[in-house]
């Protein structure tokens, strides 16, 4: 049952991704996205990352991709049907890149030993602390700094776009 | 599932970079940089299997850093529109050598 979800998620993931690429109207193109992050988060559910899953939803696939639509909407760009692709010999490196990216993953994953889902560390902190304190607790005791400076960040990026939208500079 | 979840993010990287790099459409590239990014958080979290919460933790982090670039990026793109009543990367090669 799980890997029948997470197959048919996985493959809702990949067309939704590929969608983005090729979608010549922006908004079909971020519609694909939505599709891609949402099946993303099925995914992180089945992972057993619940929290993170719902975050992926409110925070992703809502907002962040409401702002992406807000913007386009915004320059009208959805009747821009020209084909703007960009094709040369660069093809190659995403797939070298992608290739790589995978040798590594499984020579670490070679080293670690193959994983085994069943006792993982996660399962046990849910167990302790629930689905959202096992993020909490780490989240404001061990990383509590890294948090705070997360904080600076975001008002950093609010008073950026603001000073950047601005009609005067 | 844990390598299954590895495979998928290295596909959907693959393919977000190749949208950065054949697309000239300012918002669509950008896109497919949170395409990227999303890929990473897969790969945290199906670690984070493996080697403990402190994954988790971290997504929670990427995304953050995500949404600021997405306001800070869209800004961008927005005070470059008005300067140039485009979006495509074409246009705008001033740091381009």
């Amino acid at each position: 049952m799980t890997d029948v979800l997470f197959y048919m998620f996985a493959a809702l993931a990949l067309g939704g991704g590929m969608g983005v690429v090729a979608g010549r109207n922006p908004v079909a193109s971020l519609l694909s996205m939505v599709l891609s992050l949402g099946s993303v988060s099925v995914i992180f559910v089945l992972l057993e990352a619940h929290f993170l899953a719902a975050v992926q939803l409110i925070v992703y696939a809502g907002a962040i991709m409401v702002l992406f639509l807000f913007v386009i909407m915004l320059l009208n760009l959805g009747h821009d049907y020209r084909p703007d692709l960009r094709v040369t010999l660069w093809l190659i490196a995403p797939f070298a890149a992608g290739g790589a990216l995978f040798g590594i993953l499984a020579r670490g994953l070679r080293a670690t030993g193959a994983p085994a889902g069943a006792d993982s560390p996660v399962d046990t902190a849910v167990e302790e602390y629930g689905a959202i304190g096992a993020i909490a607790r780490p989240l404001y005791t061990e990383w509590v700094v890294p948090f705070e400076i997360t904080g600076i960040l975001l008002l950093v990026a609010i008073v950026g776009a603001l000073a950047l939208a601005k009609k005067r500079v | 599932m844990i390598t299954e979840s590895l495979v998928l993010s290295a596909l959907l990287f693959t393919i977000g970079t190749l949208g950065v790099l054949i697309r000239r459409n300012a918002i669509i590239m950008f896109l497919c940089i949170e395409l990227m990014l999303n890929a990473v958080n897969l790969t945290f979290v199906a670690l984070s299997r493996v080697v403990g919460i402190d994954g988790q933790l971290f997504v929670f982090f990427v995304m953050t850093v995500a949404a600021a670039e997405a306001a800070v990026g869209l800004a961008i793109i927005i005070s470059i529109f008005r300067h140039y009543e485009t979006v495509d990367v074409e246009s705008f090669n001033l740091l381009k050598w």
